[in-house]
């Protein structure tokens, strides 16, 4: 008993003291930080936050990444919904070639697309806009919502579909008033993981925007190469990437381990 | 094989006030075949945990052959367990899984080939000894656990646990008569736990009927049907149950809604006795009929008469009570009124739901 | 369970294809085009075939980008299955201390790639850095910004941290999904906990750890952002993955062609050992449900 949980604080410690590192030195002031090290601060400050939460340049960052990410959130749910009904309920014409095909672009690596995207979203005036990324982060999004519905889904009974249809619903209105709600956690964890993969992504958020829609990750990278290091103010920036991970954590927490095993388990 | 006893054994879950299972003593026979029906949620899972030993009770207990088992792990009681769904281990084949309970207590190699491949015939599994588990059918999944509790030869008791939910009917028949096989082959103590009395009944020497946590009667299918201890015995065994009408007593009559009719003296002296408000059992199978207008017994008004195949069943008003009653296949009813004439023998007592006479 | 089949459901899945295929094939194609052309200007293009590709297989440079990054990802794949399914082993099934364990199990994952290179980046300095110096303190002379096995160590260790969790979060998922008359069964049996691990939650975890090998294959095999802000794919190129290595030749020298080229074996590379585990996820077949 006590052994088990021995290895797993030290992995908990592990897992926490470099995020805990962060938010210490978020509340430094860089005088502090560059000199003796110390466990937590001595001269606690909020300036470094204060910094950002001013400067329309750094938390313009945050709200052009929280519009980016919720509208592939939104649109990835959507496209996927009837999709993975699809999946999960017909046979057809090339379906088994078509998942699979699906699956592919979640394996594609981001660098391979970084051209062809910049381009083809430059050539249709999307280049710097919240869309562009939105769609930029479909490619894998969209195939993993697909995977994860069809999971959940496969666990309802056709027999309620099939009472639906004697009962007189038609498909949009059997689909929307009875089967949507009765994969509601499933809706809930996969908007979980397209939220999470976005949220996190650099690499296509930052070459398809340049002001307008540039996103805090973005930002951040290119603040620590300007002269002299901020060390304070980045970490504060870090800090605050975390935040809405940590509250959408906080919030399904107890679904967590639920949904995964409802779903693709 | 063992006689198990239970000594006051009650248990009450953490941080719960009510008994799941009322504190109770009784003995179970060595070779027995015992079926322990209820209700779900009467504590039938609850004692079968019990004498497996997957739980501890909070309080009393449990012998096997005057051993006090009460706190030994289960792998050390020889307890074997069939459970609800078939438990299998999906990665080995039905040989590595009979085998699984005999290596894991570092039996001889040869020895265990010899005990796996006996109860593999005897329970028609020798043929896919060599196969995975995890292709087999439900009910082959079903023997193979069976047959890992069966392969231990110290085993003191089969404890099944509604074996038979996931199995097809036609197929519960057969693997139910290959258990009775088993039983009498082997010599062993079974506990049969199920919610379906025609299970019980038919596959029990000795039914254990639960009730709210609480062992109500414990009989032979017979007298469970026509002695009921209990009323809620009397209600859930039968198709349609035991009538159950509140009764007063007059004198050495007995009055139902405003009608009466007599009892013998030493019937009356006892009911005399009790002192608490009575109520009156009577299956009905065991209620004659005859038309209206007749004076032989108790009144009743004619609401219908159903044909069930092989018999019909008339249901009647008695005063505001409604009573059922079993009529033969031929039985025409005209009249809008009948007499029932109840036969003395088969008919219960009953106080604070106990039978008293 | 029978699929009725029919082509009507290519209504329900239009939506999907139309988007997917927007943000897949118009690029995927735009690099097919590269790859077999020699752009010398605007409007000024010549056929090159497989010229490209050639050149490619032939870059010494590349085959050691892809030797690391073998390496890692197998580094990545047989530390951190067997870590996260001691974790999901190890972890609380159920009250406050589990929810906690989840929540600050679950925390690196849902912070930004950068972020966690930054964090690393911090973390691992020798002046300012907690692990950092403490190392230096222990009389280790550790310095990822100039030791390659440093900085190749630190990456790997990073990643540890950054998905480890997922694969416990899944491995801890499948274990509550088995019913406790498994283990009541087996304890019946007299198995011993090794045997309970071996021949019941092992092979129940078997679906699980199939999507968990191959999410993590997948992104340990396209990795980029966290080691570019940790190292920058330094010291040297000692952590210059295929993705690193291949985002210089497009975006820094600008060397279209074989950038192109070397996109489409990549992906193929990636695609055949997909391939594979999707193949043997199938096999796996449908873990068998039990009636609840």
């Amino acid at each position: 008993m006590k052994k088990r949980y021995f290895g797993l604080i030290l992995y908990l410690v592990f897992a926490i003291l470099p995020i805990y590192w962060m938010v210490n030195m978020s509340l430094k002031t860089n005088e502090e930080i560059t000199g003796a090290l110390t466990l937590w601060p001595r001269h606690l400050t909020f300036d470094n936050f204060r910094t950002i939460l001013t400067d329309p340049a750094w938390y313009g960052g945050y709200i052009n990444s929280l519009i980016y990410v919720l509208i592939n959130t939104v649109l990835s749910v959507a496209v996927a919904l009837p999709a993975s009904y699809a999946f999960s309920r017909y046979e057809f014409l090339g379906d088994k070639h078509l998942f699979f095909w699906l699956l592919t672009n979640r394996m594609s690596p981001p660098a391979v697309f970084l051209l062809p995207f910049f381009q083809l979203y430059s050539s249709i005036n999307l280049f710097d806009t919240h869309i562009a990324v939105a769609l930029a982060h479909m490619l894998f999004n969209v195939p993993l919502a697909v995977w994860i519905l069809e999971g959940f889904m496969a666990g309802i009974p056709r027999e309620i579909d099939e009472t639906a249809y004697i009962d007189g619903y038609s498909f949009p209105r059997f689909f929307v008033r009875i089967f949507i709600p009765l994969i509601g956690a499933g809706i809930g964890v996969t908007a979980f993981f397209c939220f999470m993969f976005s949220w996190v992504e650099l690499l296509l958020a930052r070459t398809l925007t340049s002001v307008n829609a540039k996103p805090i990750v973005a930002i951040m990278t290119r603040t620590v190469s300007a002269a002299g290091m901020d060390w304070g103010v980045l970490a504060a920036a870090g800090v605050l990437t975390i935040v809405p991970g940590a509250l959408v954590i906080y919030f399904v927490r107890n679904y967590i381990a639920k949904g995964f095993a409802m779903g693709r388990v | 094989m063992a006689k198990i006893e239970l000594a006051g054994l009650g248990h009450r879950y953490p941080g719960n006030d009510t008994y799941s299972l009322q504190p109770q003593t009784m003995v179970w026979e060595d070779g027995g075949a015992y079926a322990l029906l209820g209700p779900s949620g009467c504590g039938k899972t609850t004692l079968l945990n019990i004498i497996s030993g997957l739980l501890v009770p909070s309080e009393g207990r449990v012998l096997f052959d005057g051993r006090d088992v009460t706190s030994l792990p289960t792998e050390r009681r020889n307890i074997a367990q069939v459970f609800q769904f078939p438990i299998i281990y999906d990665t080995m084949t039905v040989f590595d899984n009979l085998a699984f309970p005999l290596r894991n207590r570092k039996l001889a190699e040869p020895e265990v080939r010899s005990r796996v491949q006996e109860i593999a015939e005897i329970l028609d599994l020798s043929a896919d000894l060599k196969r995975r588990a995890s292709g087999l059918s439900a009910e082959d999944k079903q023997r193979i656990s069976l047959g890992r509790g069966l392969v231990r030869k110290d085993v003191a008791a089969v404890l099944f646990d509604e074996p038979l939910t996931v199995i097809d009917p036609h197929v519960k028949w057969l693997l139910r008569r290959q258990l009775k096989r088993i039983h009498h082959q082997l010599k062993l103590s079974l506990i049969y736990v199920t919610h379906d009395q025609i299970e019980a009944l038919t596959f029990a020497d000795r039914v254990v009927v639960m009730y709210q946590g609480q062992v109500v009667q414990m009989g032979t299918p017979q007298d469970l049907f026509e002695t009921p201890a209990h009323t809620f015995v009397g209600h859930f065994i039968g198709s349609p149950g035991m009538n159950l009408l509140p009764c007063e007593l007059n004198g050495s009559s007995i009055r139902i809604a405003e009608q009466s009719f007599a009892i013998d003296a030493a019937l009356a002296t006892r009911l005399a006795q009790v002192g608490k408000p009575l109520t009156l059992g009577v299956r009905p199978e065991f209620i004659q009929c005859a038309p209206g207008g007749e004076k032989a017994g108790l009144s009743a008004k004619v609401v219908r008469l159903e044909d069930l195949g092989t018999s019909k069943l008339l249901t009647v008003h008695l005063g505001g009570h409604q009573m059922k009653v079993k009529l033969g296949e031929h039985a025409q009813i005209n009249a809008d009124h009948v007499q029932l004439a109840l036969q003395p023998a088969r008919t219960m007592f009953y106080a604070d739901d106990q039978r008293v006479a | 369970m029978l699929k009725t089949y029919n082509n009507k459901a290519w209504l329900l899945v239009l939506p999907v294809v139309l988007c997917v295929a927007f943000s897949a094939i118009i690029p995927l194609m735009t690099v097919v085009n590269y790859s077999v052309q020699d752009i010398l200007g605007p409007d000024q293009k010549v056929f090159v075939g497989t010229e490209w590709f050639q050149l490619v297989m032939r870059d010494p440079e590349l085959h050691a980008a892809l030797g690391r990054q073998v390496l890692f990802s197998a580094a990545v794949l047989a530390i951190q299955i067997p870590l996260g399914i001691l974790l999901a082993l190890a972890l609380p099934a159920t009250g406050w201390r589990s929810s906690l364990s989840l929540v600050l199990l679950a925390m690196p994952l849902l912070i930004p790639q950068n972020v966690v290179g930054t964090i690393w980046q911090i973390y691992g300095r020798g002046d300012i850095g907690l692990a950092g110096a403490a190392l230096t303190k222990l009389g280790v002379n550790y310095n990822y910004t100039g030791n390659s096995m440093d900085a190749w160590l630190t990456v790997l260790v990073m990643d540890i941290w950054h998905w480890t969790p997922l694969i416990a979060l899944l491995a801890f998922a499948g274990l509550r999904a088995i019913p406790e008359a498994y283990y009541q069964a087996a304890r019946i049996d007299g198995a011993s906990r090794f045997a309970v691990f071996r021949f019941i939650q092992l092979p129940k975890l078997r679906g699980v750890l199939l999507i968990g090998l191959l999410l993590r294959f997948m992104d340990s095999f396209m990795i980029y952002t966290e080691p570019f802000v940790l190292t920058g794919g330094g010291p040297g190129n000692a952590t210059t993955f295929l993705s690193q290595y291949l985002t210089q030749k497009a975006v820094g020298q600008f060397d279209l062609g074989p950038a192109a080229a070397f996109s489409l074996i990549y992906f193929l590379i990636i695609l055949l050992a997909c391939f594979v585990f999707y193949s043997l996820l199938q096999n796996a077949g449908p873990a068998e449900k039990a009636p609840h």
